[in-house]
């Protein structure tokens, strides 16, 4: 996790919030920084995970969070994290008939109504354990990312309707929280990923959209972070707050700093 | 890399490395090194897979694309089991040259090539590829190319001008004694001896398309599953993934895909803008996973200028690693600007993976343009400033 964007949003690992929708965006620039954030945020706060990795490999994840200080080999053995391999299970479930459901069946099916089996598999990962074991602190859920599941033929319906039967289950039922990252395609027509974005747009306490500097490349400065605080259930008669900074990613860590303030122009 | 570590460790213990379906991490993805996750992965009993090379950033193992100067763009070279993505040129004249440098790469390095097409023969492409050039050829041309350069000795393979020497070098790795990256010639064909000493594997999809599947019907084209089952079924009868107990492949595969997505494979997204919108997006996602599982490497060339339906470009994108666009100027206005006189086209390194890492090497220069003349193929970034020469193969 990144100790400025911590301060930034206003949590410490031991005051994580409950019960919340976030929403990863990135326009323009690759939003991935975000996601790495939120899997060792959650892990340092000891909290049970289910991460649905859909683009990249266990290995990657792995070496970035060791890099922010968790090891998810680690975690995954004792229990603490579930991951499931989107392009590993895939190759299982494409090219060998499964004998039972399947997360990713849909791969196999030509038209898929839905994504019960994987909401099936995320219920069972966020499974309460009653033995009195190590108690985690509250159930995560961790997907990267949604746009993915349009490109493999869920509809945009289908994917906001699994997202809201994961909100029901994880956040409402089990006290727990959300992550998800969506791709924002921008002024490409993909009207498909425009109503998953905007549906959860509505949806979500906490939005964090990474956008592109619209000059262009700059080697000091990656982007720009847009933090929105919304309070979905309530009628917005108090104004959501936002903030926004840009950023610069390191090796080992992101540096948030105000609108021009770069250290490089100061 | 470490996947090449697991393997030579193989010998002795057969556990770390072999497991039924892979489920142990075989992938090649793994950070070589004394730090790294696996207990078996140290430096000194690396087996080092001719051709490949380990990045400077952060280890992993590259392979180069055929082109040295594409190689340096890139970060070093393609990082095996990731995809590179070529957006063809209008007329497909600059990506099948491209594609044809990456093939005649592996022959030279000695890997096993694994060619698709819907257009041409494999064994038709095989024979046009390009001939590796000798050092002292590649010396006489430098010198007699109006170049303004004094090189040094050591740098006669690549030109690199100041900037560029602010890079770190590129050096052979301590046990691979070939070099990491070739010179080609265009204008002669690879000697028919070389090719018959590779061993490569051909996918032509008319070929293929009569006999029966044993998936069910998905939203795949029937083009693009036979070619999924091709390249599983050569990957795992071979060895590449880890999976098979009487084969330990040490070797890296090399995958060209010609042409993917235009209608000579079945799918009609050039065609019409409602087409099949999901077939080449899955056809991706399952490729990839094939790659990252196992020893490989994929170039696919696709005519995106001629999808219709531009959200499925973008999706292509997030589903590439490394995206590289070529535009040609022949038949454009660009033709006869003055501002491009000396140069056949513009390169765009339009996206660079992040993999194992947070960061990751982007060229400073945006704006590059290249030129096929006599025999360079010359990458240029193109601003008055930066000049900076990266001379490549000799090509026609």
């Amino acid at each position: 996790m990144f100790p400025e964007l911590n301060n930034l949003l206003n949590t410490t690992p031991d005051r994580a919030e409950q019960g919340k929708l976030t929403l990863l965006c990135d326009a323009n620039t690759d939003g991935s920084f975000l996601v790495h954030h939120f899997l060792s945020f959650y892990l340092k706060a000891n909290c049970k995970v289910c991460f649905v990795a859909l683009i990249q490999s266990f290995s990657h994840y792995n070496i970035v969070g060791q890099k922010l200080g968790v090891s998810l080999t680690v975690a995954r053995e004792c229990g603490q994290l579930v991951f499931l391999e989107g392009l590993k299970s895939s190759v299982d479930v494409f090219f060998r008939a499964q004998a039972e459901p399947h997360p990713l069946q849909f791969l196999r099916e030509a038209n898929a109504e839905n994504l019960q089996p994987l909401y099936e598999f995320v219920r069972e990962a966020l499974k309460p354990v009653d033995d009195g074991e190590a108690a985690w602190r509250c159930p995560v859920l961790l997907v990267d990312d949604l746009s993915v599941l349009l490109s493999l033929g869920m509809g945009a319906v289908a994917v906001l309707d699994f997202i809201h039967y994961c909100r029901a289950t994880v956040c409402w039922e089990r006290k727990g929280n959300i992550v998800a990252l969506v791709h924002d395609s921008g002024d490409t027509e993909d009207e498909e990923n425009n109503i998953l974005l905007n549906g959860l747009s509505h949806q979500s306490h906490l939005i964090l959209r990474a956008e592109g500097l619209p000059t262009g490349f700059c080697r000091d400065v990656h982007g720009q972070l847009r933090i929105l605080w919304r309070t979905p259930s309530q009628p917005t008669t108090q104004r959501d707050r936002s903030l926004t900074y840009q950023y610069k990613i390191q090796d080992r860590s992101v540096s948030f700093f105000a609108k021009g303030m770069s250290p490089a122009v100061l | 890399m470490a996947a090449a570590a697991t393997c030579g460790t193989g010998a002795g213990s057969t556990g770390s490395m072999v497991a039924a379906g892979g489920k142990n991490n075989v992938t090649s993805f793994q950070r070589r090194g004394p730090r790294a996750s696996g207990s078996d992965s140290s430096y000194s009993r690396l087996v080092s897979i001719a051709g490949t090379r380990p990045s400077v950033r952060n280890g992993q193992l590259l392979v180069s694309t055929g082109l040295p100067a594409l190689d340096q763009l890139l970060g070093g070279g393609l990082a095996v089991g990731t995809v590179l993505l070529i957006e063809e040129d209008k007329y497909n004249i600059y990506s099948s040259l491209l594609f044809k440098y990456f093939l005649a790469e592996g022959i030279i390095n000695g890997h096993t090539l694994l060619v698709a097409s819907a257009k041409e023969d494999p064994a038709d492409i095989l024979q046009e590829l390009p001939a590796p050039l000798l050092d002292d050829n590649v010396k006489k041309d430098f010198d007699e190319d109006a170049c303004n350069h004094k090189t040094a000795e050591s740098n006669i393979k690549m030109k690199i001008a100041w900037r560029y020497q602010l890079l770190p070098k590129m050096e052979a790795g301590p046990v691979s004694s070939s070099r990491f990256g070739h010179y080609y010639d265009a204008s002669k064909k690879m000697p028919q001896e070389l090719i018959e000493a590779s061993k490569w594997h051909g996918f032509f999809s008319p070929e293929k398309s009569s006999s029966t599947l044993n998936i069910e019907p998905c939203s795949l084209t029937h083009g693009y599953i036979k070619l999924l089952q091709f390249i599983q079924n050569i990957i795992y009868e071979e060895g590449f993934d880890g999976s098979n107990p009487q084969k330990k492949q040490k070797n890296i595969l090399r995958i060209g895909i010609q042409n993917l997505g235009s209608p000579l494979w079945g799918d009609d997204i050039c065609c019409t803008e409602n087409g099949n919108s999901h077939s080449l997006t899955k056809f991706l996602y399952v490729l990839r996973g094939l790659l990252r599982t196992s020893l490989s490497a994929c170039m696919i060339t696709m005519p995106t200028h001629l999808i219709q339906n531009k959200a499925i470009i973008s999706r292509v994108t997030n589903l590439s690693d490394t995206v590289v666009g070529l535009e040609s100027f022949i038949g454009s206005e660009r033709e006869t600007n003055p501002l491009y006189k000396d140069y056949h086209g513009l390169i765009h390194i339009r996206q660079i993976p992040r993999l194992n890492n947070l960061i990751y090497d982007v060229s400073d220069v945006k704006d590059l343009a290249f030129k096929l003349k006599k025999k360079l193929f010359t990458i240029e970034g193109h601003s008055r400033e930066q000049c900076i020469l990266v001379a490549l193969t000799p090509a026609q």
